[in-house]
């Protein structure tokens, strides 16, 4: 039974008295404020819809108020779990909120039956119910700084420049923030659909027709333009033992365009090739690694590019690379088979898709020649060379998958320019 | 060829609405008296698309016998069959429908010369069925003379998703809703095949409404039979050395392995060139019949062809006649 309603709850949806009732919209607000420090998108018109639902529903049961609060909060399933354990706590006692702002470390029990899911989902809610200090009314608010109020300018500038090696669990935090707020460009290419535009080059009859008999019989010529998309993007990205400090980071930026746009596919590789493409369309990011990590059985172990970019030409390639994708190869060349056979795979893959850019955080290093027998035998089938080791060549990247690239770039050139384009960072 | 139309005109006049297949081995039987030899496996899935009126969903590499099946099914049921090949772009004006509109205009100024300036009748007249153009996801709902006509999707992989997404009424209702017209709805549902030859993913909201089959390549004493049916001017010990030399190629790490399609290719190669028998330099100057990648040719051709025929002749050579 919920304390705050127990004087109320007269089983038959009646008017409850206004005191009562006002304090039950005051803790449905403190519920929807907990649930949008969670991260879920709940605005004051969801409230207002809760409250309204409540009156509908009549307060009866504990149950009828979880899932009436659960019809208007919850609009996807991946937030249930965290809606269904913030309810449990919430209305088990609403006093519990003060005493855990206090002690700042909750102590309850992870259901059992998922708990990967669990404890990274009671992880975000302790933080946002530890994170917040909820005002009631006839109390002084404590002055809390918001982490995102205190970065200001210069220091995001200097989260720009930072190595994501060094960076601290905060600054991870941040940048993945950034990350995932990223729209990653890529040039748009014409394709066989129209859409109706006025200042279009073709005469869409059609649409002429229906207008012309709008307008009683005088024919007025209303035209069309191609559409434009962007091609599928394969990303295959390199999660062994020298990579380890990137492929976290990597992940957030594969779950990030993943769940920007359509025709994505994510590979992970280390020993063995994995396909990560539909534990990716999570759109929870903590829900989406976790079903990786328990996919992906490889993590920091040694590499076989080779053998991986082998098994990615013959199993995927056809299925993936069908319609023209550009590919990102997160990778630092680093192959502990000796990049045995590595250059014919290559090929073979620049071969088939439209564009094929290297990533590599090794570049980072001032001098650092991809002298490794790897990236000797990957450097002349790809079509760009990049690093990928900060915000800022994230970004930069955006700025070169939207740019028409000259197919076969020598790559030795764009990589004499990279290096010297450098500055000390 | 001609010849062959005329033996399938003929079938087509004895065969017209034939009855659908009752059980498995009726299916069987039926895509046998086609010319198509089927996996018992295969005759399931295709009955259950046949009984249960939903699509069939083929997938598997190229040339691997999947187009066949539709073609079969028409020859042998003597129904139409209306043929919609995919590609990038493919749009409901060269699927499904489009309007007549050079014949529009003309009814428009026409009745504009007669001075009837009623607005709504002349549009209803205007959408009228006879300025519809009729394309193959449209004509296949509608009644034809010999029974409910066979409608083949071929490679629908090539097609892009919005088109798959307009796919997905069709194959659930069978019925097209044409915005000028309303909904056009079949009495009788055609017998729907589509294939795949899988350059991406069709998405699960399409195969969920269709019976799914891989259609794999075949096994040595199903090659076999399928030559003996396709070419039967080969020799038996010929096909029997074909269909071997085939079946090894395929266990090797090939780029592109060969299909049934390129073995009935090989084999008639063979027979042009007087062959009676496999040898290494006859292996080599037609391993393009096969082989469609340069890279799968350089590996194969010389010794380890040489050394796969090697182990064709012992095992055949062992073999029990």
């Amino acid at each position: 039974m919920i304390p705050s309603l127990a004087a109320t709850s007269n089983g038959n949806g009646a008017e409850p008295p206004p005191v009562e009732a006002s304090r039950l919209a005051e803790n449905v607000m403190f519920f929807a404020r907990t649930l949008r420090a969670a991260g879920l998108p709940i605005g004051p018109g969801r409230v207002i819809d809760a409250l309204r639902a409540i009156e509908a529903v009549g307060i009866g049961t504990r149950e009828d108020l979880y899932w009436t609060l659960h019809a208007v909060f919850v609009n996807r399933r991946d937030q249930q779990p965290l809606y269904d354990q913030a309810f449990h706590i919430f209305w088990r006692n609403p006093q519990l909120l003060e005493k855990m702002l206090q002690t700042m470390l909750p102590s309850i029990a992870v259901p059992r039956d998922e708990p990967e899911k669990g404890e990274e989902m009671l992880r975000r809610l302790a933080e946002a119910l530890a994170g917040r200090q909820i005002e009631r009314p006839g109390e002084e608010p404590e002055e809390k700084v918001e982490f995102d109020a205190a970065m200001t300018f210069s220091a995001r500038e200097l989260l720009q420049g930072m190595d994501f090696e060094k960076m601290s669990n905060a600054e991870m935090d941040e940048a993945r923030r950034m990350i995932a707020a990223m729209r990653l460009p890529i040039m748009q290419l014409p394709t066989r659909r129209f859409f109706p535009d006025r200042h279009g080059r073709r005469v869409d009859i059609r649409a002429t027709l229906r207008a012309s008999l709008r307008g009683g019989g005088t024919i007025l010529l209303q035209y069309k333009r191609k559409r434009r998309r962007h091609p599928p993007l394969v990303v295959l990205c390199d999660i062994s033992g020298s990579m380890s400090r990137y492929s976290r980071m990597m992940l957030h930026f594969m779950h990030a365009i993943t769940n920007d746009r359509d025709r994505v596919h994510c590979f992970l590789f280390g020993t063995r090739l994995n396909n990560i493409t539909r534990a990716l369309r999570q759109r929870d990011v903590d829900v989406a690694l976790a079903k990786v990590a328990a996919k992906v059985e490889d993590w920091s172990g040694g590499t076989r590019i080779g053998g991986c970019i082998a098994e990615f030409n013959a199993v995927w390639s056809r299925r993936v690379l069908g319609q023209g994708a550009v590919v990102l190869l997160i990778t630092d060349g680093l192959d502990r088979e000796g990049a045995h056979g590595l250059a014919d795979e290559m090929e073979r893959l620049h071969k088939s898709c439209r564009r094929l850019i290297w990533l590599n955080p090794l570049l980072r290093f001032e001098g650092y020649e991809p002298k490794a027998q790897g990236a000797q035998a990957i450097l002349p089938h790809v079509d760009d060379f990049r690093p990928v080791h900060n915000l800022e060549s994230i970004a930069e990247l955006g700025a070169v998958l939207s740019r028409q690239p000259q197919r076969r770039l020598e790559a030795a050139g764009s990589y004499a320019e990279l290096m010297a384009g450098r500055g000390g960072d | 060829m001609t010849s062959n139309i005329a033996k399938t005109a003929k079938d087509r006049a004895t065969t017209a609405g034939k009855p659908l297949p009752q059980n498995v081995d009726e299916t069987l039987a039926l895509l046998k008296s086609g010319d198509y030899v089927a996996d018992r496996s295969l005759a399931t899935a295709l009955f259950l698309a046949l009984k249960l009126g939903r699509p069939l969903f083929l997938e598997g590499e190229a040339g691997v016998g999947k187009t066949e099946i539709a073609k079969v099914l028409s020859n042998t049921l003597g129904r139409r069959l209306l043929r919609l090949q995919c590609y990038e772009g493919l749009d409901i004006a060269s699927a499904a429908y489009e309007w007549n509109y050079s014949r529009q205009m003309i009814e428009i100024r026409l009745a504009e010369a007669a001075g009837a300036a009623n607005r709504d009748a002349l549009a209803s007249d205007i959408y009228a069925e006879r300025f519809l153009i009729k394309r193959p996801l449209l004509q296949a709902l509608e009644e034809q003379a010999g029974g409910a006509p066979v409608l083949l999707i071929d490679e629908l992989d090539r097609t892009d998703e919005p088109f798959e997404a307009y796919l997905l009424e069709i194959l659930a209702d069978y019925q097209i809703t044409i915005p000028e017209l309303g909904t056009i709805k079949s009495a009788v549902p055609p017998i729907v095949v589509v294939t795949s030859n899988r350059t991406r993913e069709i998405h699960d909201a399409l195969k969920r409404r269709c019976f799914y089959y891989w259609v794999d390549y075949p096994s040595a004493e199903r090659e076999l039979e399928i030559l003996k049916v396709k070419a039967p001017e080969v020799g038996p010990a010929l096909a029997r050395e074909v269909v071997a030399f085939v079946q090894r190629l395929r266990q090797q790490d090939l780029f592109k392995l060969p299909g049934v399609a390129e073995t009935i290719d090989w084999a008639e190669a063979l027979i042009q060139l007087d062959k009676v028998a496999l040898d290494p330099q006859g292996i080599d100057d037609t391993l393009g019949v096969l082989l469609k990648y340069q890279d799968d040719i350089a590996k194969i051709k010389g010794s380890e062809a040489a050394h796969l025929l090697q182990q064709v002749k012992a095992e055949l050579a062992a073999a029990p006649r």
